[in-house]
């Protein structure tokens, strides 16, 4: 069965993209993660114009991590002033993200960078992922103890100015580190279609010390109002969300995660991470591999041009 | 000398006719063939399954002339020209081992689809540059490019990759038989639009050829539009972009918050 996609002006199969909805709202609740870094390679995958895609993703992220916000916030695992504090860098980021996108767009460069941004990202988390992982494999393979974690040990980002207390973390930080983390993502965000989760988190654990307990809750936070900043900002200035699409795989996506969060659990640690870790590698070398291939054809066409738009 | 012009009378008569048939005979100034058309329907719908749709357009041939008739002197060429606009042509060169976008070329006020069927090859109707000039064909569109161009050789690659990625899309189609003649002047052209044919308001040109002759031209407007929820979507999407952008988010909040509540487990 196919479906008109009226942003995308192309007919697609309604059930490859329920299928890739599903997948990655499987994986995303099995890891507790958003899901954007997945879709948004795989819709590209699909033929589906990146521009469509990086801001249909963003959309799709909002539905993702609204349900882990709410359940955070029950638990009261959730700094809402840390959460501001990120929230302001991350749609200044994400403004400015939005701006650079249309640039790019202009100068016809869109999709070689969003393709080269996948493939640094994933490329790099993806090994870290997989390194990490392993190496904790092979020291529960010889029953070894987790090195103790440092707590109090401090790093250059704890000498800035600025610094402000958060009850809630039990931090007393500067905010400079705090928004322009908020701003990277942000920029993120607008130009990849993520929610940036995958790398928030490890920056707010190793980089900023933020307590575990809320780190994830509290980049859900942001996230949510980031890209649903994002969502709205791409609408008003691309006029590429393509409601259609993001509906498919929004439905798709929640329903998959519901299930996923149960295997997930079942699932070791360890292993789960080098699974993810394995499949974000190979979402990255896919798309590097069609960067360097020649392509079939050296020319392509964009209607519209300089003057005119 | 009465007796002579007597004599003359005949033969003058005999030049009187022959002069007036003159023009009888060749047609073009006294009796001009006509050309009339008429298209399957006026509107083509995109629906949520469009998968591209086929129009038909019959014509008929007026006062045309029997022995050209016979001969196969009418040439009839239908074109179904897409919406305007600036085309940018961009071409990947290798850099640092990684394809990228290195030239780029933008074409004035192009259509963007383009589906022309004729009795026979243009090329064998008409020579190329009087096709060039009326810019008839997938061949001879004009493609004039924008701002400064040095090189042109670079005009001529461009163009061609132009043409050839517009045909390779499914966008621009060419059916050198697509327009049959049913009757000695009725005929029937069929034009093929395809799934991806851009909405907005076409126009059916209908050209008529006696012996390589342009001597009729005949247009009809053709509305592509996008129907239902999808027209809506669209125009929503670019006449209210923000409520749309807003209403987006909305859409994902709710599905969100409304999959926990399902999923909830008290």
């Amino acid at each position: 069965m196919t479906v008109y996609l009226p942003i995308a002006e192309l007919s697609v199969n309604i059930f490859i993209i329920l299928g890739m909805g599903a997948a990655v709202g499987f994986l995303s609740g099995m890891f507790g993660v958003g899901g954007g870094f997945l879709i948004t390679p795989l819709l590209i995958f699909y033929n589906i114009p990146p521009v469509v895609a990086v801001a249909t993703g963003a959309n799709q992220v909002v539905a993702s991590s609204v349900s882990g916000a709410i359940s955070h916030f029950r638990r009261g695992t959730l700094d809402v002033k840390l959460g501001s504090v990120l929230l302001i860098g991350g749609l200044a980021g994400a403004t400015v993200g939005v701006w650079i996108f249309s640039w790019l767009r202009r100068l016809g460069q869109l999709d070689l960078i969003i393709s080269l941004l996948y493939v640094v990202f994933l490329g790099t988390i993806g090994s870290l992922m997989l390194a990490e992982s392993l190496r904790a494999m092979r020291r529960a393979a010889r029953n070894e103890a987790l090195p103790l974690k440092r707590p109090g040990h401090h790093n250059w980002v704890h000498r800035l100015p600025l610094k402000m207390r958060f009850k809630k973390s039990k931090l007393y930080l500067s905010a400079i580190p705090v928004v322009a983390l908020g701003f990277g993502i942000g920029i993120l965000t607008s130009v990849m279609g993520v929610g940036g989760g995958f790398i928030m988190v490890p920056a707010m654990i190793y980089l900023l010390r933020i307590p575990t307990n809320v780190v994830v809750g509290t980049s859900l936070f942001q996230i949510i109002f980031v890209t649903a900043y994002t969502t709205i900002v791409q609408a008003a200035t691309n006029y590429s969300v393509d409601i259609v699409l993001a509906t498919i795989l929004m439905v798709a996506g929640v329903i998959g995660a519901q299930y996923g969060v149960r295997v997930g659990q079942k699932l070791r640690g360890e292993q789960l991470r080098a699974l993810l870790g394995l499949l974000v590698l190979a979402v990255g070398l896919r798309l590097a591999i069609d960067l360097v291939v020649t392509p079939a054809d050296i020319y392509s066409i964009a209607v519209g041009g300089f003057g005119n738009r | 000398m009465i007796r002579a012009l007597l004599l003359l009378l005949p033969f003058l008569l005999l030049a009187e006719m022959a002069k007036a048939q003159v023009p009888l005979g060749q047609g073009p100034s006294a009796v001009r063939e006509g050309l009339e058309i008429g298209t399957s329907t006026s509107e083509i719908a995109i629906t949520s399954d469009f998968r591209g749709a086929d129009l038909t357009v019959f014509g008929a041939l007026n006062n045309a002339d029997e022995l050209f008739l016979a001969i196969g002197q009418y040439d009839v060429v239908v074109t179904l020209e897409g919406p305007v606009d600036y085309a940018t042509v961009r071409r990947k060169q290798r850099v640092f081992g990684i394809w990228m976008n290195t030239d780029s070329m933008t074409f004035e006020q192009v259509p963007e689809s383009y589906s022309i069927a004729s009795t026979r090859q243009l090329e064998d109707i008409q020579t190329a540059p009087s096709l060039n000039r009326l810019g008839v064909g997938i061949d001879h569109l004009t493609l004039s490019p924008t701002g400064f161009v040095g090189n042109g050789t670079e005009i001529t690659e461009f163009r061609e990759a132009y043409r050839r990625l517009k045909l390779s899309n499914g966008l621009y189609q060419r059916d050198t038989s697509g327009v049959r003649f049913v009757s000695p002047s009725l005929f029937r052209a069929t034009l093929r639009l395809p799934a991806n044919v851009p909405d907005g308001v076409h126009v059916v040109h209908a050209y008529l050829f006696k012996s390589g002759e342009l001597i009729q031209q005949r247009d009809l407007p053709l509305r592509v539009v996008k129907t239902g929820l999808e027209q809506t979507i669209t125009d929503a999407a670019h006449q209210q972009p923000l409520a749309y952008g807003l209403f987006s988010v909305f859409v994902a909040l709710v599905t969100g918050w409304g999959a926990s509540i399902m999923f909830r487990k008290d």
